[in-house]
């Protein structure tokens, strides 16, 4: 097949079982050079499986992937040459301080240790960790330790970089660093492929993206595009003081034909419509009175609960 | 089962050598550690050579010659200190950077293959057991225990000894669960080092055990140098070598197929 220099990733009914478990079931996708592209999905979708595969660590069971027009059954050491891989757990090198780290793994990639040097450097400023430089990793906190991660991943000028859930645990001034990172390198032209299960993450920073769900690809497209696609424009987010799950479930029927659609969390009931003042008239007229009236835009969260009728991030907060 | 793997023929210098780099700057800081293994051979020399030695006086061997007991132990206790260099260093040590620190992790996420990581971890293992074996040899050198020239062979023969527990230990990391795990080997190590021809000729076993001693690694590896330090050459030199060499590789071959199997999943 003729390959097209400018996708960087293509995959056509791609899977991966361990054993029984089908932890990905069949994903179509193509990345092109130059995008940032995003994997959203809740934890366990298939998310991380599909990196591995893409980062030629993991063996795919079924379907077919190329990267960079390669194969990664057979390629695998020549396509991670040209990958930049920034894992979940980031796997630094406990052993090493922060400056080794990246000169040491410069190494794997053949680069010679006077232009890797340079290169660490360089790359430490970019991550804003130079003073940090002669630490050990223990020492550096998470949203240091991710940063060291990126800055890793950086060190052979990497056609791709690949990034699993690059905030996860992070406290918000560390993913804002991250982000802007990770913005910098989008306007350098890098192609970023990230997977998150932060919906706000996936709007800023993905061009497109494809959410996943049990091991599935059920849509596809940019942030705008997708809310677009399955979203309004608005969301009335109504509380009812402490009633919950049950009553808010009956309390969601007396809101029948207010908005476009009704959808009854365990908290709080969502309306979506395309203009919220109408809305808060219609419950006016109806003598429906919350506890809280909150309007706002639709975002890719929305998308998500309308999808699959979950939320993206259920256990956390 | 991996096809990412690759075989041997494609692992190049160049990549494991990068890994060697690695080790090299992970360890430089902590060489105490490497000083101490190599003392902990000489301690052995002086309690079982001199202490015991000056007791036994001169023995006979079985093809009649006559020595000093403390030149008939003096390079078992050299191969066995070939043995250890590389054993602590590369089961103990990959299992930790395997199991606990997951260094492989990030490292086989590079073009680094399993093999070049087996082939780097078995060139650092071989540059440890090299110090021990330099410092011992020395030392053996300074008290007289080397009586010929072909006791200079000793060192590339301590060199097929620490490739071939260098093998063994690889497959062990990739093996153990835990360290309760490693309790097992130093039993095994310890039982090597006390029946494989250490302190006194395999002959002098009954002969049921013989075949069990023959088994032993370390009885190869002590043949050999023992042969090579006091002069004795025979063909039987070429099974120990031949042995010991096996061993190295189903060892590696082994390391780097579990390897991929835990990180390539």
């Amino acid at each position: 097949m003729p390959h097209d220099d400018e996708i960087l990733v293509r995959a056509a009914d791609l899977r991966k079982s361990y054993g029984e478990h089908e932890a990905v079931r069949g994903v179509d996708f193509e990345i092109r050079r130059g995008e940032a592209f995003g994997f959203l999905g809740a934890n366990g979708a298939g998310k991380s499986t599909t990196m591995r595969m893409i980062g030629c660590v993991s063996q795919p069971t079924g379907g077919e992937l190329e990267v960079f027009g390669r194969d990664p059954h057979t390629q695998g050491a020549e396509i991670r040459a040209r990958l930049g891989v920034v894992p979940q757990d980031n796997t630094l090198d406990g052993m090493l301080t922060v400056f080794e780290n990246l000169v040491v793994y410069a190494g794997y990639f053949g680069i010679k240790k006077k232009v890797a040097k340079v290169k660490a450097a360089e790359l430490l400023e970019f991550v804003q960790l130079s003073s940090r430089a002669k630490d050990q990793v223990s020492e550096l906190s998470g949203g240091m330790q991710r940063r060291l991660a990126i800055a890793r991943s950086l060190i052979n000028e990497p056609e791709l970089v690949i990034l699993d859930e690059p905030t996860t645990g992070l406290d918000p001034q560390a993913r804002h660093l991250v982000w802007e990172r990770l913005f910098q390198l989008k306007h350098r032209g890098v192609s970023i492929l990230l997977t998150t299960h932060y919906m706000d993450e996936a709007e800023q920073l993905c061009d497109r993206l494809v959410v996943m769900d049990e091991g599935r690809i059920i849509a596809s497209g940019s942030p705008r595009e997708l809310i677009d696609t399955h979203v309004t424009k608005e969301v009335v987010e109504l509380r009812f003081g402490p009633a919950h799950t049950t009553e808010l479930a009956e309390l969601a029927l007396t809101l029948n034909g207010i908005g476009a659609q009704i959808e009854a969390l365990p908290d709080k009931i969502l309306v979506y419509t395309d203009d919220a003042d109408d809305t808060n008239a219609a419950l006016e007229a109806r003598k429906i009175h919350p506890t809280s009236v909150l309007a706002r835009r639709a975002t890719l969260e929305d998308v998500f609960l309308r999808l699959t009728g979950r939320a993206l991030v259920e256990d956390e907060a | 089962m991996s096809v990412i793997a690759y075989g041997a023929a494609r692992a190049s210098l160049k990549s494991s050598g990068a890994l060697l780099n690695r080790n090299w700057v992970a360890m430089r800081r902590a060489w105490i550690l490497i000083i101490s293994g190599a003392v902990e051979s000489l301690l052995f020399l002086f309690a079982f050579g001199f202490g015991v030695g000056a007791l036994v006086g001169d023995i006979t061997l079985p093809d009649g010659t006559t020595i000093s007991y403390t030149a008939y132990v003096a390079p078992a206790i050299l191969a066995n200190a070939a043995m250890m260099g590389v054993l602590a260093e590369t089961s103990i040590n990959v299992f930790a950077k395997f199991k606990w620190m997951k260094v492989y992790d990030g490292i086989l996420a590079t073009p680094l293959r399993p093999w070049d990581v087996a082939l780097g971890e078995v060139w650092w293992a071989l540059i440890r057991g090299g110090t021990y074996i330099a410092a011992f040899v020395v030392v053996m050198g300074a008290f007289g225990l080397l009586d010929s020239w072909w006791s200079l062979l000793a060192v590339p023969a301590c060199v097929f000894i620490a490739l071939a527990f260098a093998g063994i230990g690889l497959t062990l990391a990739t093996l153990f669960r835990d360290w309760p795990d490693f309790d097992w080997m130093n039993a095994v190590v310890f039982a090597m080092f006390l029946f494989g021809g250490t302190f006194t000729p395999v002959e002098a076993y009954p002969a049921f055990a013989q075949p069990i001693v023959y088994i032993m690694p370390l009885y190869h590896g002590i043949e050999l140098v023992r042969g090579l330090s006091l002069g004795q050459l025979g063909p039987m030199m070429f099974v120990h070598i031949a042995y010991l060499m096996a061993l190295c590789l189903a060892g590696m071959w082994i390391a780097q197929k579990r390897l991929a199997k835990a990180l390539y999943k």
